[in-house]
């Protein structure tokens, strides 16, 4: 137990390591990025990625997959980018019933008992239709604080890390360090058990798709912040690169077993991966390639600890 | 301010020396990239291979230090913005960018105009005002068209129009050229439109569809790829062929050189060359230079005359499209022609 390197401390260290190798690597072959324009430049990117990994970690909690997390977050950059700028209240409203929207799903999975899957892949055509009817074309234009607080170019610290930072360190206080946030991880870890202590499940499915709903909306937000505007495919590729950087950050499809922190380093590892192949010159048709096997790396390492830890 | 006056030196420099290449050593140490948003169909292939041709050969004479394409794997705006900024951090002088959507760029291309490096965007276009622009001049393609046949037909007649694929703006751009071009000729009337989808077979069969309920066709105006398809028709229908524009397709100027030994039969043809990119890559190196260049530029189209024939039939693969490249001389005459 008081071994130096226990598979449990190696695990939690696993994404933090992967990181940290990988912007090593990214500082030997590109030394421009070593610097605080650099830094904006190669993790700006990765703020509203970051924010759509949170977003799928809240649904892998209670054991569920969101394959329309790219489709909705697309729907809430075309809202940003046109009525959240021209017509401010109905922007917020419109946000607000996207969430709504969100938790009334978690519901009906629960009290249908559908499959999240099949629910949410469903879903993601209504998203990109409504998308398509709030912007046909690809265009709008980003409210100004939104812009204004995407560039901001605080002192010292680059403000994608301080805005990394702060939604690692919130998330994880709210999930893994409060009394809500055990019962809600505990529904996902086992379900029967929370419902006969009294607690209702269906509450917390809602509440976990609503903050799903909130943190894809945050993601679509800062989305637009730094595009500056806004089409209704935007953001499709982010369904799979918010469950892989959920999974990449150390958590797991069975439920309860998620990280805030991790998440967040995940989805900093996937976009970084991406800079890596491009300053390694690789070409582009086997790029995609290089990043599965980039993914498929870490989780070996990953089985690799856990064997151990079986082992011992 | 610095630039400012090395620009003003490199203007008289070329001033001076139009008709010779000029300004060689200004740019040597200069690095150019290619940021590609697609590459799955020939036009892109074939613009990716001029692009290389023209780039490294410039590099061989010492014109620019490098001329890089990059790719996008999947399309997606949200990969082609940190594509672009994974270029400005490896340092690139200039970014040539075919964009993914004409905004969705925006903020990455204004993070490379702020960090000094020159945006060059052409035929996908982006808005963001730092950045150069070659854009395609549909509506004048389609212009052309009539004016040639006003030239050809003094007495005007009937026209066929084909047009491409329903609901694409550019259909709706190069037809709005057509018919701005029959309001001032007014000797030309427009007799029927059919949808040819840019496709030889569906062209065809729309024209034939049409064809029996119309009065003698003198000419049909076109949008490229479907000119052969409606030669076909009237052919089948037993007519005799008009003067049918054609789109710079292998199998239209085929045709037309076949029409041509065996009767003397005369056309145009007109449509955009995928060397474009070329074009581009000099317009950046330009502006690298210093020398001043419009913020919006129009791609000049490939046209293609009776005594040109020849010459693109057999410069262009079977299957593809005329292309043309340009050279440093070339572009600086659309630079200063605008």
């Amino acid at each position: 137990m008081t071994r130096l390197l226990s598979p449990n401390l190696l695990r939690t260290l696993l994404p933090g390591l992967s990181l940290a190798a990988l912007l090593l690597a990214i500082f030997y072959l590109q030394p421009r990025t070593m610097s605080y324009f650099g830094l904006n430049l190669l993790l700006n990117l990765a703020v509203p990625i970051a924010l759509a990994t949170i977003a799928q970690m809240f649904i892998l909690c209670v054991n569920d997959l969101d394959l329309s997390l790219g489709a909705f977050i697309s729907l809430t950059a075309c809202i940003t980018a046109t009525w959240l700028n021209t017509t401010p209240l109905l922007g917020v409203l419109a946000l607000l019933a996207c969430i709504v929207a969100y938790g009334a799903l978690g519901a009906l999975i629960h009290l249908r008992n559908l499959p999240s899957i099949v629910v949410t892949l469903g879903m993601s055509f209504v998203w990109t239709g409504i998308a398509v009817l709030v912007l046909p074309t690809p265009g709008g234009a980003a409210p100004g604080w939104i812009r204004t607080l995407m560039t901001l170019k605080p002192a010292l610290v680059p403000f994608p890390i301080i805005a990394l930072v702060v939604i690692g360190l919130v998330v994880h206080v709210g999930l893994m360090r409060s009394a809500a946030g055990v019962v809600l991880r505990g529904a996902g870890g086992n379900a029967k058990s929370v419902a006969r202590a009294g607690w209702s499940l269906l509450r917390v499915k809602v509440t976990m798709f609503s903050l799903a709903g909130l943190f894809g909306v945050l993601s679509g937000m800062a989305l637009v912040g730094l595009t500056t505007s806004a089409d209704a495919n935007i953001a499709l590729r982010y369904t799979l690169l918010s469950i892989a950087g959920g999974i990449l950050g150390g958590g797991e499809f069975v439920g309860g077993r998620v990280s805030p922190i991790g998440a967040v380093i995940g989805a900093i590892t996937l976009a970084l991966a991406g800079s890596f192949l491009s300053f390694l010159r690789l070409n582009p048709d086997w790029q995609i390639g290089a990043q599965g096997a980039i993914l498929i790396l870490v989780l070996a390492l990953r089985l690799l600890i856990s064997a151990r830890e079986v082992r011992r | 301010m610095k630039i400012n006056t090395i620009g003003k030196l490199c203007i008289l420099a070329t001033v001076g020396s139009m008709a010779t290449t000029s300004a060689i050593a200004d740019t040597s140490g200069k690095r150019i990239a290619l940021s590609n948003n697609y590459a799955g169909n020939s036009w892109r292939q074939a613009m990716l291979t001029s692009w290389d041709k023209v780039g490294s050969a410039a590099v061989a004479d010492g014109v620019v230090a490098a001329a890089d394409a990059f790719t996008t794997a999947e399309n997606q705006v949200t990969e082609q913005a940190a594509q672009i900024q994974n270029l400005i951090l490896q340092g690139y002088d200039a970014i040539v960018i075919n964009a993914a959507s004409p905004e969705g760029l925006n903020g990455a291309v204004k993070e490379a105009c702020d960090a000094g490096v020159v945006v060059v965007s052409f035929d996908g276009i982006v808005t963001e005002p730092c950045a150069y622009r070659i854009a395609v001049d549909f509506k004048q393609m389609g212009k052309v068209q009539v004016e040639y046949l006003a030239d050809r037909l003094s007495d005007g007649g009937n026209l066929l129009e084909i047009r491409g694929l329903a609901g694409v703006f550019v259909d709706d751009e190069i037809s709005a050229g057509i018919h701005a071009g029959v309001e001032e000729n007014a000797q030309f009337e427009i007799q029927g439109s059919v949808h040819g989808d840019w496709a030889q077979d569906v062209a065809q069969k729309a024209v034939a569809g049409i064809l029996p309920s119309l009065p003698e066709i003198k000419a049909v105006v076109t949008q490229g790829g479907d000119g052969y398809g409606a030669a076909q028709a009237f052919k089948a229908a037993g007519r005799p062929t008009p003067i049918i524009v054609m789109g710079n397709r292998h199998d239209e100027l085929t045709w037309w050189k076949e029409q041509k030994d065996a009767s003397g039969y005369e056309t145009m043809s007109v449509s955009i060359a995928p060397g474009v990119s070329t074009l581009a890559f000099w317009v950046a190196q330009q502006v690298l230079d210093g020398n001043s260049v419009p913020q919006d530029l129009t791609v000049p189209f490939l046209e293609i005359t009776q005594d040109t024939l020849e010459e693109s039939l057999a410069n262009t693969q079977a299957g593809g499209v005329a292309n043309v490249e340009y050279t440093l001389d070339d572009s600086i005459a659309v630079i200063t022609g605008n």
